[in-house]
């Protein structure tokens, strides 16, 4: 590290709190009703992290394969469950999950490892201080590309339904019939990756930058790692949509060519 | 030609069918009663059980695209997936959809019109130009005359008429008695998920 790296303390976050009071004497006054939510909500985050910060801190003192590769499961199993958590219709019998979830511990797996061995390059390669942040930020981003995905293409099927059918009729195969709908969605899940690429720096300044210019980190460092995480992004939501998507495509279909979509239920909990 | 045995989906059947060259099959029976299902799983476009041969070759040893372009389903309500009718055409012979254009009333210069712009008889035509155009050896028409104003209804049972000269096997669903009369030469019905021969 290059630069100066000030320490927080608690009478730093309490003073941050006190813009908390402020909006919940706000939602109170103006009777928004939202007070006991936010209250929630900011608990949730400072226990949340906390716990997570002593998880991180114990794991990283470990440096042990099994630990850091238990941590990543957990990681990637509640990912697979945030996507299928709010779609509005889903695969049957858990194969939403299911997908999900493959399709970024594949995703994930293979970019996380490819970075850890060609371009970060820590000793030794699976060390959690760089594996588990890597990761995090694969999952964080490759969840709402699978998800957009992985709904764009249910409701697509399901909407376009005559039309589909009308080419099947006639003797044309699935991937001729679901081709278009299949881009489409991949479509949907690439864009937000292609646009925070082409915002990144102009309209917004990402955070793992600006957290490590903020730690000290001398910016045209930070700059570096931003970029390079940036492209594992790309790669890892590039992978992982495309398998959901084609993986979803053929569950909606069958080996006699047929659209299925008695496979799909409405999922609003 | 087409020999259905046993056929059976959920509520239907189980059903047995010998449909020959050059036979026009009415499909009658009361809404609800599965007329489009059975279509349907003849296509095999629905989960289905049953033993179906056509030329005494079995479906099993077809994929699904070829069964279906030689078994031909044509819904009630015809699917695009294009903005122009043209590439609903894409591969067919030109001469042969020019001509079954004209068959049914409607000049060449249908294929560059929009799809959206197409009224409900225009669809069905055209839906049924383009499965004729396909040539297959079995033709499934569900209410295919449904939109049709009489001269095009006319028009478009003088089309079928022709294709079973040609030796295609047709069934069409129907609720008009008199046009199964007219026009098929056989009379099913389809009551309760059974299939019955209507004796002339």
């Amino acid at each position: 590290m290059t630069g100066v790296y000030l320490q927080l303390g608690y009478i730093d976050l309490a003073i941050a709190s006190v813009l908390l009071l402020l909006a919940g004497g706000l939602s109170v006054a103006m009777n928004l009703g939202l007070e006991k939510s936010l209250g929630i909500a900011a608990l949730r985050t400072a226990v949340q992290l906390t716990i997570i910060g002593m998880v991180l801190k114990i794991l990283f003192a470990l440096v042990s394969p099994w630990w850091t590769g238990l941590a990543a499961l957990v990681m990637v199993m509640l990912a697979g469950y945030e996507v299928t958590a709010r779609q509005t219709l889903k695969l049957k019998g858990g194969w939403g999950y299911s997908i999900a979830t493959t399709s970024m511990i594949v995703a994930g797996g293979i970019v996380t490892i490819l970075a850890l061995t060609t371009a970060v390059r820590p000793e030794p390669w699976y060390d959690p201080r760089f594996a588990l942040p890597l990761l995090g930020m694969m999952l964080g981003n490759t969840l709402t590309g699978v998800s957009v995905g992985m709904e764009r293409l249910n409701a697509t099927l399901k909407r376009e339904k005559i039309a589909i059918e009308a080419r099947l009729a006639l003797g044309h195969t699935r991937r001729d019939a679901f081709r278009p709908y299949v881009r489409e969605a991949m479509r949907a899940g690439l864009m937000p990756i292609i646009n925070a690429m082409s915002a990144a720096g102009i309209i917004s300044l990402p955070g793992m930058m600006t957290g490590q210019i903020l730690a000290g980190v001398d910016p045209t460092e930070a700059v570096k790692y931003q970029i390079l995480i940036m492209f594992l992004i790309a790669g890892t939501t590039s992978i992982g949509a495309l398998m959901a998507v084609l993986a979803t495509a053929r569950r909606l279909s069958d080996e006699r060519d047929r659209l299925r979509l008695d496979r799909l239920k409405d999922g609003a909990r | 030609m087409l020999c259905v045995r046993q056929l059976k989906r959920l509520s239907l059947g189980p059903i047995d069918l010998d449909l020959q060259a050059g036979d026009i099959a009415a499909l009658t029976g009361p809404s609800g009663a599965g007329k489009s299902l059975l279509l349907r799983a003849i296509a095999d476009l629905d989960p289905n059980d049953g033993k179906l041969t056509l030329h005494n070759q079995a479906r099993t040893d077809m994929d699904a695209p070829a069964w279906r372009k030689r078994v031909m389903y044509v819904p009630a309500h015809a699917g695009w997936w294009a903005d122009t009718v043209e590439p609903h055409f894409e591969g067919l012979s030109r001469s042969t959809v020019k001509d079954t254009l004209h068959q049914v009333g409607l000049e060449s210069t249908a294929l560059g019109w929009q799809v959206q712009n197409l009224s409900t008889g225009e669809r069905q035509r055209l839906a049924l130009v383009r499965a004729v155009a396909h040539k297959p050896d079995v033709l499934l028409l569900d209410e295919p005359t449904s939109g049709l104003d009489p001269d095009n209804v006319a028009r478009a049972e003088k089309l079928i008429t022709a294709c079973a000269a040609d030796g295609l096997g047709i069934v069409f669903v129907t609720h008009d008695l008199d046009q199964a009369e007219r026009l098929g030469n056989r009379h099913l019905n389809l009551t309760d998920g059974r299939l019955a021969e209507v004796s002339a």
